[in-house]
């Protein structure tokens, strides 16, 4: 790998985040040549880094976790040649609270009209928000004062709020999930927040259906119809087409609706992807194959995906936010394994093919061109 | 005072010093007062909360504080006290 990236309008960038640093490739236009620079905080929890291109900036933000002295979010405006290493924490919970951060778990710049303000949630269960690009952030109150709060639960990794989805058509209506918990959203811009898991089974509950509590691995807005939502359960697959107010079964021929990930295609609102995994006590790719399964409607079937993916002894884990999209047409697709691989494809997951082969254990990835 | 001996990872944000001198009567005390001093050092020791974090160990005088009596540890005139960060991770 070398040192660092150049890069120019119109390239691919992704943002690797492992248990032991992040990594950056950079992949021309065609998304056929990539080049890469890495370890970028070797020995560092990276479980959100991310690029950020509103405003005329180019910035990476970055939730790094040192084991040893605690995590806190650094930016970098030379695509990681230097990074900010705030002397205090820039993202604390406030006296009172009784909270400490223990790891940031994800980045959300909001739409371009906010080109200021990035969203992040972390563990214990909690959203942020920063008005200055990702250099400080203050606790949403709204979230925090929630009356269920007390009653959300930890999953396998912690208490956590790690997915944020803005909406790009009302900037006060946003979605968040967390496990265990599920999905909350605000249409007042963060002040209130409602339940919004009608219809998602909670397996490990006496209640299968509650109104909360469930443990949401990921949630996937379709590009091009707001109102749609795709979800990957601890168990199940489900699709919302009225926003979040209610949700179906959509597990129609996969191998298991166990998994991580949930990927929407960003323009056609019928396609999506899931990485599914054996079952939540062998949380490895089914039968040894590693397969992406796609929908192109809306989740009344599924195909497997597997040109260039090994086909034998294969027991790959992808985790929810493994697997991206760069938001092109045709989409461009990557994921990442915890075993330290990296898989590309340009063509909508018609094939794939390896970036990297031994990196430290995958948790993150982004992909986004650059402005 | 209290001495307080630095990890060389923390010195950077004490002005490069691996050894400096805060006042406090015991050991909590004493890094709340070194929060002050040199915040860099302070969140990456304590947490939101103040609480010691989970991975980080403190000596006083060469015992660890956890067979002493924690952060309520006394501590005066003299006293070296080191900061260390525990065998973890993986």
């Amino acid at each position: 790998m070398s040192e660092h990236l150049d890069v120019q309008s119109g390239d691919i960038l992704l943002t690797v985040g492992t248990m032991k640093g992040a990594f950056l490739f950079a992949g021309d236009p065609e998304r056929g040549t990539w080049r890469s620079s890495g370890p970028h905080f070797p020995g560092e929890q990276v479980y959100a880094i991310r690029f950020d291109g509103r405003g005329g900036r180019r910035r990476l933000l970055a939730g790094t976790e040192h084991g040893h002295w605690g995590a806190v979010v650094r930016c970098s405006d030379d695509l990681g040649r230097t990074w900010s290493n705030p002397a205090e924490g820039n993202l604390r919970f406030p006296a009172g609270t009784d909270a400490a951060l223990q790891r940031v778990w994800q980045l959300q710049p909001a739409g371009e009209d906010r080109p200021d303000t990035v969203w992040a949630g972390v563990e214990p269960a909690a959203l942020f928000r920063s008005d200055d690009a990702g250099e400080t952030f203050e606790l949403v109150e709204g979230l925090w004062e929630h009356p269920h709060r007390p009653r959300w639960e930890p999953g396998g990794g912690g208490l956590c709020l790690h997915t944020i989805v803005p909406d790009p058509a009302d900037p006060e209506r946003m979605w968040i999930a967390i496990s265990t918990g599920g999905v909350y959203r605000t249409q007042d811009g963060g002040n209130s927040w409602k339940a919004s898991n009608n219809g998602v089974r909670a397996a490990f509950l006496p209640d299968k259906y509650p109104e909360f509590g469930q443990c949401v691995h990921k949630i996937a807005p379709a590009g091009g119809r707001p109102e749609r939502l795709y979800l990957q359960n601890h168990w199940g697959l489900y699709r919302s087409d009225d926003a979040g107010e209610s949700w179906v079964d959509m597990a129609n021929g996969v191998p298991s609706d166990f998994g991580f990930p949930m990927v929407a295609h960003p323009a056609d609102p019928d396609t999506a992807w899931i990485i599914p995994l054996d079952s939540d006590e062998f949380r490895c790719t089914p039968d040894g194959q590693a397969r992406v399964y796609r929908t192109r409607d809306a989740g009344q079937a599924w195909e497997p995906l597997t040109a260039g993916l090994p086909q034998r002894d294969a027991w790959l884990t992808v985790l929810r936010d493994g697997f991206a999209t760069d938001g092109l047409t045709p989409a461009g697709l990557y994921f990442g394994t915890r075993t330290g691989q990296l898989f590309a494809s340009a063509d909508e997951g018609e094939h794939w093919r390896p970036l990297a082969e031994w990196l430290p254990p995958v948790v993150c990835v982004k992909a986004t061109a650059v402005p | 005072m209290p001495t307080v001996h630095l990890p060389a990872v923390l010195a950077d944000h004490a002005a490069g010093n691996r050894r400096v001198e805060v006042a406090g009567a015991t050991v909590a005390g004493l890094l709340a007062a070194l929060d002050k001093a040199h915040p860099g050092v302070g969140r990456r020791v304590l947490d939101d909360r103040g609480v010691l974090r989970r991975h980080v160990n403190v000596f006083v005088n060469g015992e660890s504080i956890r067979y002493l009596e924690g952060v309520d540890t006394p501590v005066g005139d003299g006293d070296e006290v080191q900061i260390l960060p525990a065998v973890s991770g993986g």
